[in-house]
């Protein structure tokens, strides 16, 4: 399912002395099938564009496209249960929505509200359990007797588990250790590349949409400003800094280096591997 | 030097009802000297937060020898104590006790009986000291979370503290609040001599330290500067930690052939590494 | 819809009334709720509504954002006022429409009452509106402190009110949050059954519960390692300040009450 947003703008409040317009003329395209990073200062609409796309929020003004239903302002919201069938977000620190006695009916959830019969849903949820490398013996205990680490896979299983062709994530991986945090972004990773899952990700972490994501969003002060491939988008620093956004490491360290020689590597290195084998290739290249 | 803590074969073990009872600090011992920047990492249960709530006297142990101020930790003088150490917890929300910032700031305060016409200025100072001071009457929902954070730390400081614990008071920031936060103890620390526990996941505080202590389920795996920790950068993988970016590139550029020399931990050894390689060859 | 409600917010402001002591504001208003009871005929309630209209200038707010904040309750007291209205039969008829007849002791009763409820509910709302929630409870804990003799845990009360006004806003998110991640979960709350609807409320109150549990835990730990041990020995940051013209309020209470004997009507 492609998603298009075509002048979207919203307001939380809207009518009264609060109104606080977080969204403004936001166009973006996403097609099926890819993996967006969408990054953007603290405040700058990432999370409350993310609540558009499976029709939590509708828009204010303009269109939110989701494969072939327009969301706008007068939509019912019985259309919107429909689209959020296909569309499955994990929010921010994901665990705060586990409620069920067991981690099984917690992650069964899901999958019974959009029409799956519980056998389906147990065996989803078994099957989950695995993938997401939690021990078998879990199904049966009480989510809030797990770890931390174990309750946001838990919660994250409660997603996957009605098969959404689309998965939203808001930065999913706050609040872990390092490893915890690295196995969750390679798993999606993973579901990115072997099921063809649309992926949008909501990250403070230039390294992660360097290294992941085939397309980036920008967003500033509510407006979509700037989009394209991460090599395209990191490749303007200067205009990055306005919107008071970084470099990945290794771009910032590629500049280091560019400026150390004297002269431009190959390719923009968005992850340390790529980095040090272009550094390695100029070295040598130096020698010869 | 002043010691200012010092554990000595300290463990503690949760009780609890079902399953069976979990040892999460296992026979750690070091010691913390005055004007000290220590940090503690770690995996997620590796005992953490038990040792800060040790050194606080929230938890006691249940063997070893625990001094704080060369005192050790009793029921007789833990307020005292308690009043000369600040700390600061990781979730922002729940740890703002007052409705505004400056009723906050001046809780200890109150609570320590401090007289109405030091607790202003007292106020005044602390906040100033986190970079809060236009902040007086705000109340804590209209704050970002670095803010609340440092009026967290602002609070804790209003004892006039010589040690503040930070345990993974950054985590739930997003990178600028973390910058603002590490920034104002990192100034703290240069300016009054303030000895700073701080327990995180997070590389760049860590690099700020003098020490490094690392946990691994319960025992202290290795302590030491953070350079010669990150020179075991198997062992820290092995346990589920991050090495910082420098070392990390460092690593991929041997394994492409490219012989670095020694360890570096920032970009900026790193860079002049490569430019004393390039020049070389 | 919360947000238009007014009616136990706090508008910052430095009219006269804002600058009251919480403690003569709230004497005022408790003891002004007692005296609106004197009030019985035409005289002694345009004296009440006169009055309130009068504090509502000095205050400067709006009059129309009363109005408009208060609409649910206004909603209440035209009901009130219909019910006098319809169901006194008392003094001459007014209007006969054969299956009602209007009374003109109920018109008279309706307009009183309505008035009552009116001039109780605007002062109490100016009250919230003027006095921050933690000078409301600053206010109370002094003015009962005496109630300590008497083993009130006035001190404990006070605290365990201010921080949960202060939990409020947090509450109130974290409740919108858990909401939209179990909608996202295609859960229901506004389809089925009167049971189906009771069975949908558990996944939102559940880690709404967990949650306010974590948060009351790791608040309990962060007082105590601030040295919180109870109100023994406590000094207080803020201080409260009795003036000229709190006292000047006290009087002009004494002045209406004055009056209101006055000018009622004899039993
Ligand atoms: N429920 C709400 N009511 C009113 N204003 C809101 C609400 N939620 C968000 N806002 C405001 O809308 C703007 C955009 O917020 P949003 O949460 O989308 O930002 P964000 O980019 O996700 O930020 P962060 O990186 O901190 O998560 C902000 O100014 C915020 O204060
Ligand atoms: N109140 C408690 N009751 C029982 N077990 C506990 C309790 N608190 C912690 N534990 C257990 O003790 C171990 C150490 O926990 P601790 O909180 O000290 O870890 P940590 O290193 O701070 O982890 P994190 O990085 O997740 O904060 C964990 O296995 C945890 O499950
Ligand atoms: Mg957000
Ligand atoms: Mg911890």
């Amino acid at each position: 399912m492609d998603i298009s947003l075509q002048q979207v703008g919203y307001s939380y409040a809207l009518g009264t002395p609060f109104e606080k317009r977080a969204l403004k003329e936001v166009n973006a395209s996403i097609k099926s099938g890819s993996y967006t990073a969408v990054i953007g200062h603290t405040g700058s609409g990432k999370s409350t564009l993310l609540l558009h796309l499976n029709g939590l929020l509708k828009p204010s003004e303009g269109t939110v496209r989701i494969g072939d239903v327009n969301i706008t302002a007068s939509t019912k919201a019985k259309e919107l249960k429909e689209i959020r069938k296909h569309v499955g977000i994990v929010f921010q620190f994901p665990e705060h929505q586990l409620f069920e006695e067991t981690v099984e009916k917690d992650i069964m959830f899901g999958p019974m509200n959009f029409g799956v019969p519980a056998e389906e849903a147990k065996r989803r949820a078994h099957e989950l359990i695995k993938l997401l490398g939690l021990p078998e013996d879990v199904a049966q205990k009480s989510p809030f007797d797990l770890s931390g680490g174990q309750m946001r896979r838990v919660a994250i299983a409660g997603v996957l588990a009605f098969k959404p062709s689309i998965l939203i994530l808001d930065e999913p991986t706050a609040g872990l250790d390092p490893r915890g945090r690295k196995e969750i972004m390679e798993l999606f990773n993973k579901l990115h590349e072997e099921e063809g899952l649309t992926t949008i990700l909501v990250t403070h972490s230039m390294e992660d949409a360097a290294r992941y994501a085939d397309q980036i969003l920008v967003m500033h002060e509510g407006r979509s400003v700037m989009a394209g491939t991460p090599a395209d988008v990191f490749s303007d620093a200067e205009r990055l800094k306005t919107f008071r956004l970084g470099l990945p490491r290794s771009v910032a360290f590629q500049r280091d280096f560019e400026k150390l020689i004297g002269q431009p590597l190959d390719k923009l290195a968005l992850t340390e591997e790529q980095l040090a084998f272009e550094i390695a290739a100029a070295l040598k290249d130096g020698e010869r | 030097m002043k010691e200012i803590l010092s554990l000595d074969h300290v463990s503690y073990t949760y009780e609890s009802e079902e399953g069976e009872p979990r040892k999460a600090v296992d026979e750690v011992s070091f010691t913390v000297w005055e004007g000290e920047w220590i940090a503690i990492v770690g995996h997620n249960g590796s005992g953490k937060s038990t040792l800060a709530k040790l050194m606080i006297g929230l938890l006691f142990p249940e063997n070893g020898k625990l001094n704080v101020f060369l005192e050790e930790l009793n029921v007789d003088n833990l307020w005292d104590i308690r009043s000369r150490i600040g700390i600061v917890f990781q979730n922002p929300d729940n740890q703002f006790v007052g409705s505004t910032v400056q009723d906050d700031v001046a809780f200890a305060l109150e609570n320590n009986g401090v007289p109405y016409d030091q607790m202003v200025p007292r106020v005044h100072e602390s906040l100033a000291q986190v970079n809060m001071e236009g902040f007086l009457d705000h109340e804590p929902h209209h704050l970002s979370g670095g803010q609340k954070q440092r009026v967290a730390i602002a609070g804790a400081l209003a004892m006039r503290p010589k040690l503040l614990i930070l345990d993974e008071a950054t985590s739930m920031l997003d990178p600028q609040g973390r910058d603002e936060v590490i920034k104002v103890v990192d100034e703290l620390k240069r300016t009054t001599g303030l000895t700073v526990i701080s327990i995180t996941h997070d590389l760049e505080e860590v690099l700020l330290a003098d020490k490094v202590i690392v946990m691994n389920d319960g025992k202290m795996m290795m302590s030491g500067k953070p350079e010669a920790i990150f020179a075991h950068g198997d062992e820290l993988e092995a346990i589920g930690l991050d090495l910082p970016f420098a070392s990390r590139l460092s690593r991929f550029l041997r394994e492409e052939g490219i012989a670095i020399q020694g360890e570096h931990t920032t970009e900026e050894e790193l860079v002049n590494e490569l430019w004393t390689f390039h020049c070389n060859k | 819809m919360l947000e238009k409600m007014i009616f136990g917010r706090y508008v910052p402001g430095d009219s006269f009334v804002h600058k009251l002591d919480p403690r003569s504001k709230l004497l005022f208003v408790f003891l002004f709720i007692i005296a609106v009871f004197m009030a019985n005929n035409t005289i002694t309630y345009a004296l009440l509504l006169g009055f309130t209209l009068l504090v509502i200038f000095i205050s400067r707010i709006r009059l129309y954002f009363l109005l408009n904040g208060l609409k649910p309750i206004l909603f209440l007291i035209i009901f009130t006022f219909l019910m006098h209205f319809i169901f006194t039969k008392e003094g001459p008829v007014l209007v006969d429409l054969k299956f009602l007849k209007i009374h003109e002791e109920g018109v008279r009763q309706g307009i009183f009452i309505s008035i009552r409820f009116l001039v109780l509910v605007l002062m109490t709302t100016i009250l919230t509106l003027t006095t921050s929630p933690i000078s409301i409870t600053d206010g109370m804990e002094t003015l009962l402190n005496p109630l300590k003799r008497i083993k009130v845990p006035v001190h404990e009360l006070a605290l365990m009110m201010s921080i949960s006004l202060r939990f409020i806003p947090t509450l109130m998110d974290e409740t919108d949050k858990i909401l939209k991640a179990q909608l996202a979960r295609g859960s229901d709350l506004t389809s089925g059954t009167i049971k189906e609807r009771i069975r949908a409320v558990v996944p939102l109150l559940v880690p709404l519960f967990v949650s306010a549990f974590k948060r009351a835990e790791d608040l309990a730990i962060a007082m105590e390692v601030r040295g919180y041990r109870g109100g023994e020995g406590r000094t207080r940051y803020r201080q409260l300040n009795w003036q000229g013209r709190d006292t000047l309020v006290i009087i002009i209470f004494l002045v209406l009450v004055t009056a209101l004997v006055w000018l009622r009507g004899g039993s």
